[in-house]
């Protein structure tokens, strides 16, 4: 299926009722799901003949605090036959459990992972869900948007244990974030004139 | 009597020069073999993504210099090509030419490394020795175009941030001149050498599903066989306009990728110098005041020129709302930046895949039923380099 429209038509014609929504954008696909479906739309985007999205290149979470379902989950698939990308996202409430992928992708396992140490999501069937990225012994999600920038907790070697210690993170001065941005976006007549010359 | 069977667990790393950077390796070993490997990263995690989602689009660009910091300005390409195509920037010409130009620089860069420091894990020191030299020179270039030799900071949405320096064309010429008898010389150390061949074939091998299944990227997945490379098939800046091979392993093993190593580099120098030959004359980044600064000489004279460098290093750029992922064929696979912008100046998230991640996630397959001395070469040949993993 050469056809980028062609490929999205066929998928809505496949999965019908899985699919949310669909648009083309950036020469990509992106498909809007409902998170029970997401083994039934991914095995079959890797195994149908037509679409052959056989290889899986991230898996990741966004977080948006104020909303009721907060966390999208995002899945970036890659089909070397027909040189198309697909981006798959649903969205999740904090509580809910997410289906693994690992019998899928094997390469899922740690990408999960992440997203279990960053985000704090919990998976169905992951046969190893540790944290990744982060110290042993850490505690919180650290790309959650509520996490501080600056962390909680700091490490120095103390002279009186001998040992590297941890404690909380002393500041000497707060972490200063100045809101640049204005208001000022520029008279819409101006932007009118430069909308209709090009 | 039945023997009772013991493993032992060794550590490996997190201080190991073979682990190429603070890998822990936790490996199960039955007599010589190893039975399990449980690789624990994370120890130079920098939370680079936290830090991007705090920082203005042109503050967050030293971050990429500082994930796989072998060839920094690969990664940065990533980047701005995202915003690029959020912004529908029109980039001229000669800086698309530069951009490939520094980028192939790059790849020699990784390669080099890559190639040398697998051959000190086998035990040859002799490459190390010659390809630094090497390396130190192209670090130079970086050097000369960015002040800096390992964290250029170089690129920008919309072109580059300086124009080559004089006389800086022709040195790289002439290197790539010169270089070609470097890469033979490198090779009549190794291709045929019977300790690296011992060493290396039928090690660590990867069928093509599995570099499938695995999410492999570049050279991993060339070495197997498949013929993939994001420079040819979703071609970004002016790599549409160059001639090259892309270079494919046949058994998917170390001395595969090892090989492909070497006919990339030889690959790289010829995308230099068609450049180098058809570098296009002009502006080097887009001349729009919203997204690049102006020239200091404005500055003194110009209102509206003191208002937009103002605005931009303090506001910074906004970049309207949306959703994108752009990749690039970084040395070591596909670099890829999933970017999610929300109108304002700093990015909403900013998920970075690196290569080097799924890689590594495939030690346990690749090196289960080996024995303990392939762990460095196995870990060799998937050029790990954990500013990238971690990130």
């Amino acid at each position: 299926m050469k056809n980028l429209k062609d490929l999205e038509k066929f998928i809505n014609s496949e999965l019908t009722s899985k699919i949310n929504n669909s648009f083309i954008k950036h020469d990509n696909i992106y498909l809007s799901i409902d998170h029970e479906e997401l083994i039934d739309v991914i095995s079959f985007l890797k195994t149908n003949n037509q679409t052959k999205f056989r290889q899986l290149i991230e898996i990741t979470a966004v977080d948006y605090p104020e909303k009721e379902n907060r966390f999208k989950m995002v899945y970036l698939l890659l089909s070397h036959e027909h040189n198309k990308r697909i981006i798959i996202d649903y969205t999740i409430k904090e509580t809910d459990i997410i289906h693994s992928l690992t019998s899928i992708f094997p390469s899922a396992n740690w990408m999960e992972r992440e997203v279990f140490d960053m985000y704090g999501l919990n998976f169905k069937n992951h046969p190893d869900l540790r944290r990744i990225l982060t110290d042993y012994g850490f505690e919180g999600h650290p790309l959650r948007k509520d996490f501080p920038l600056t962390g909680h907790n700091e490490v120095r070697y103390s002279e009186e244990f001998k040992k590297v210690i941890y404690e909380p993170v002393k500041l000497e001065q707060n972490y200063r974030n100045f809101d640049y941005e204005s208001p000022w976006e520029g008279t819409k007549y101006i932007k009118e004139i430069k909308k209709n010359d090009a | 009597m039945p023997k009772e069977k013991k493993t032992l667990n060794l550590n490996f790393g997190p201080q190991h020069p073979a682990a190429h950077g603070v890998l822990r390796l936790i490996l199960q070993l039955d007599g010589e073999v190893v039975e399990k490997a449980d690789p624990h990263i994370g120890l130079l995690h920098r939370g680079t993504e936290k830090l991007i989602e705090n920082k203005t689009y042109v503050q967050a660009i030293p971050y990429f210099d500082r994930l796989d910091y072998v060839a920094p300005m690969n990664q940065e390409h990533a980047f701005a090509l995202a915003i690029e195509k959020i912004l529908k920037i029109e980039v001229p010409s000669r800086a698309k030419y530069i951009r490939v130009i520094f980028c192939e620089i790059g790849r020699i860069l990784s390669h080099i490394l890559n190639i040398t420091t697998q051959a000190m894990d086998v035990g040859a020191l002799t490459p190390t020795l010659w390809g630094f030299e090497e390396r130190e020179k192209l670090m130079g270039f970086y050097e000369r175009v960015s002040g800096s030799r390992l964290h250029a900071n170089y690129f920008r949405a919309g072109g580059v941030h300086k124009d080559l320096p004089k006389g800086l064309e022709s040195d790289i010429d002439e290197f790539c001149n010169k270089f070609p008898k470097i890469i033979d010389d490198l090779e009549t150390l190794l291709t045929d050498n019977r300790i690296f061949k011992q060493r290396n074939v039928d090690i660590g091998i990867v069928s093509k599903q599995d570099a499938l299944d695995y999410s492999f990227s570049g050279v991993m997945l060339r070495g197997s066989g498949v013929a993939w490379d994001l420079r040819r098939s979703q071609p970004y800046d002016c790599y549409d306009d160059l001639d090259f091979k892309i270079p494919i392993g046949k058994n998917g093993d170390c001395y595969d990728r090892y090989l492909c190593r070497i006919e990339e580099m030889k690959e790289s120098v010829k995308i230099i110098k068609q450049c180098l030959q058809n570098l296009p004359k002009g502006p080097i980044k887009t001349d729009d005041g919203k997204i690049s600064p102006p020239p200091k000489k404005d500055i003194k004279q110009s209102m509206e020129a003191l208002i937009h460098h103002f605005k931009l290093f303090t506001e910074g750029y906004r970049v309207e709302k949306d959703e994108i992922y752009t990749a690039v064929e970084a040395p070591k696979g596909e670099f890829g930046v999933y970017l999610i912008s929300d109108g304002s100046s700093k990015p909403y998230k900013c998920k970075i895949r690196a290569p080097g991640f799924t890689h590594l996630q495939a030690m346990d397959y690749l090196i289960k039923g080996h024995m303990l001395a392939d762990v460095p070469a196995v870990l060799g040949s998937m050029d790990i380099v954990f500013g990238e993993v971690d990130r």
